[in-house]
């Protein structure tokens, strides 16, 4: 599946494309199909996001799971400081990472 | 140390109020990316893999305690509770809100601090000896050089569009403390043998894709002709330097291709051109920017004696307190590498406190190092067991300096957008591994650096063992080096062989120091035993 990511432009943060707007969790995140270039040429215009770029992504029971592991570290935050991450509470996150 | 006159001050103040404008802008979506991006950039401020990150230049990593004071509050208000001291005497801050850029521009203004050319084809911070000023081995401070050159060079309009970013290192001792044959340009101070001062010009070093250790283009140019010898060196490579070739565009590479020899003579040239009109900065204007860097008022009379009989305090003092020109003081290294810690990382209340031990017991100063470490440099020996005492209580005691553990680590793919591998949790394993300090002791000094990609960030060229990280098939994968020097007796790695995984590169690293430790003579550091008995037996006993 393809997926769409950026940074959001005020605060910078790692963001995903829901379909009708964008989500810190890349749990929220929808196949674009062959969409991804109009949506973030629409999405340019609105100046949300910075960097917007479509990456691969497989299906997962949780929610799409990047293909390259940068993605998956934005995905979740950094691995060497959990309490940072989207989700400091479960010991177990980085390990969807690597 | 240099303080703002009132053009400083308005310069610097002007360009936040810019930024300000222009962030606003780009937020009521009236710039684009593309256009925002070579402005913020001009103000230190990247987008990384999570947020905005920010770059805070400490020139040639001098800093007062009101100004480390401050990089505390914006650590603990702007990003979430830290910031992470970097290789070019520099702090980063990695989780930055664009709306909120421009404030903390001006929380640093504030304190006559700013961003500016720590980003982009500039003449970035300078870079010097974190015991410039203290050292007894130095022939004199360098630090006012490197302010002249700051000052001449900054926003001179022959170096704002440079074929790529630019580095200078400033130092005067004999041990070099801040690599300066990895530098673009790497001056030494020296006192020839008729006692003029004078630099040794080292010109194209580097590390990155391509890594050079720079060849001595003149061993002696006195110093009061500094600036018009840096021009001509600029000038040369502004003309000739390859803009075509993003992998060709530093100096380095313009010194490999035309030659040592006819890139000294072009710049020989230029320079004698650039004497006839005059462009040296007069001596009084030296004389105004040497005045700031006075000696502190270093009290006379004081013991040389340090009751040692604590057993941790007295491993402290011999691992991480080094010799100072005045009697009866000392220079402390407050190591950033705890076992286990991120290389560099500190929290908002760390650095807060190092302020205020900085005002207390060493004149009001403080200094970032490129190993990424702070130091208080002018501390009465006297005062070294209190010191130690509440550093220790606040985790900032670890007696590691120059050892395994006090480890280079650029911020890999955990924080930067570029890297191919992650470096922190690397340095973590190996710290942990090599957590006993009496092993840590019995290796010496053992110089360990890890970069997360071949941009050398980390140093990895220059370390006695470096890691680089690759990827391989979208996998983390890591390569081992050996033999690299950043010292003043500079040399580049050599890879050994096929790369490993994480785990199994600690692992590697462990057969190497096995195999020192089985085959050093007497006296010898890693590098040396290296150095005497080669590459080819820590071949053997890394792979078998
Ligand atoms: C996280 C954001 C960073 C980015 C995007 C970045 C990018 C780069 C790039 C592209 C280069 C290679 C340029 C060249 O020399 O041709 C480079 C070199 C370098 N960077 Fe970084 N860097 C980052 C962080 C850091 C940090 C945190 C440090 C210090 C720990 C650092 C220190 C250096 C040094 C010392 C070099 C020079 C190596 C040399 O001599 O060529 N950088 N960086
Ligand atoms: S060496 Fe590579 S991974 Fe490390 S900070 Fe530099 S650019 Fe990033």
């Amino acid at each position: 599946m393809k997926i769409l990511t950026g940074n959001d432009l005020p605060t910078g943060d790692v963001i995903w494309w829901t379909g009708s707007g964008w989500s810190r969790h890349v749990e929220d995140a929808v196949d674009v199909g062959d969409k991804g270039e109009a949506i973030l040429h629409a999405e340019d215009g609105a100046c949300r996001v910075n960097g917007g770029t479509i990456i691969d992504a497989t299906e997962t029971p949780k929610g799409p799971r990047p293909a390259h592991i940068k993605d998956r570290i934005r995905a979740l935050g950094p691995t060497v400081r959990p309490d940072l991450t989207l989700k400091p509470s479960d010991p177990n996150a980085g390990n969807w990472v690597i | 140390m240099y303080r703002y006159d009132k053009y400083d001050q308005a310069i610097v103040d002007a360009r936040v109020e810019e930024f300000r404008d222009q962030a606003r802008r780009r937020l009521a979506g009236q710039l684009t990316d593309d256009q925002f991006k070579p402005l913020r950039l001009k103000n230190g401020l990247y987008l990384q893999l999570h947020a905005y990150m920010l770059r805070v230049a400490i020139p040639y990593g001098t800093l007062d305690s009101r100004q480390m004071r401050m990089l505390g509050h914006i650590a603990r208000k702007y990003d979430r509770g830290y910031g992470h001291f970097t290789t070019r005497q520099n702090l980063q801050y990695n989780w930055i809100k664009l709306e909120e850029a421009g404030d903390i521009l001006a929380d640093l203004a504030s304190v006559e601090m700013h961003a500016i050319q720590t980003s982009g084809e500039s003449i970035r911070n300078l870079s010097s000896d974190q015991y410039a000023g203290a050292a007894a081995d130095e022939v004199c401070d360098p630090r006012p050089w490197a302010e002249l050159i700051r000052q001449a060079t900054t926003f001179h309009p022959e170096f704002s569009y440079l074929p790529r970013k630019f580095k200078i290192a400033v130092t005067a001792a004999d041990e070099d403390r801040a690599a300066i044959r990895l530098h673009d340009i790497g001056l030494k101070l020296v006192k020839n043998d008729a006692g003029k001062l004078g630099f040794e010009v080292y010109i194209g070093g580097g590390m990155g894709r391509t890594p050079f250790v720079a060849p001595l283009i003149r061993p002696f140019l006195p110093a009061d002709d500094l600036f018009s010898y840096i021009e001509a060196a600029l000038r040369v490579w502004n003309r000739n330097g390859r803009r075509d070739n993003i992998h060709k565009q530093r100096i380095k590479i313009l010194v490999h291709e035309l030659g040592q020899e006819e890139f000294t003579r072009q710049v020989e040239a230029e320079w004698q051109h650039i004497l006839a009109n005059g462009s040296n900065v007069p001596r009084e204007e030296f004389d105004r920017i040497a005045a700031f860097f006075e000696p502190p008022p270093f009290e006379t009379g004081l013991t040389d004696e340090i009751d040692r009989t604590d057993p941790d305090f007295a491993l402290w003092v011999d691992q991480n307190v080094k010799a100072h020109k005045a009697p009866g003081y000392a220079i402390v290294n407050i190591s950033l590498k705890p076992v286990g810690g991120i290389p560099g990382d500190a929290t908002a209340g760390q650095i807060e406190l190092i302020a205020d031990l900085g005002e207390k017991y060493s004149f009001d100063e403080l200094r970032v190092t490129h190993a990424q470490n702070i130091v208080l440099p002018h501390v009465r020996k006297a005062d070294l067991y209190t010191l130690w005492q509440i550093l220790d209580e606040n985790g900032l005691a670890t007696a590691n300096l120059d050892l395994i553990s006090d480890i280079i680590a650029c911020p890999g793919l955990d924080y930067c957008s570029l890297a191919n591998a992650r470096s922190i949790p690397v340095a973590q394993k190996i710290a942990t591994r090599f957590a006993d300090l009496g092993r840590q002791r019995e290796l010496g000094e053992l110089k360990l650096k890890i970069s997360g990609c071949i941009n050398a960030c980390g140093h990895h060229h220059a370390g006695h063992i470096g890691i680089l990280g690759v990827d391989k098939k979208g996998t983390e994968n890591y390569q081992l080096l050996l033999g690299g020097s950043g010292a003043e007796d500079a040399s580049l790695g050599k890879i050994t062989g096929p790369g490993f995984s994480e785990d199994g590169v600690v692992d590697a690293v462990e057969r190497v120091t096995d195999k020192y430790l089985a085959v050093r003579e007497e006296g010898e550091r890693f590098l040396d035993t290296y150095r005497r008995v080669g590459f080819e037996p820590f071949k053997e006993a890394i792979y078998g």
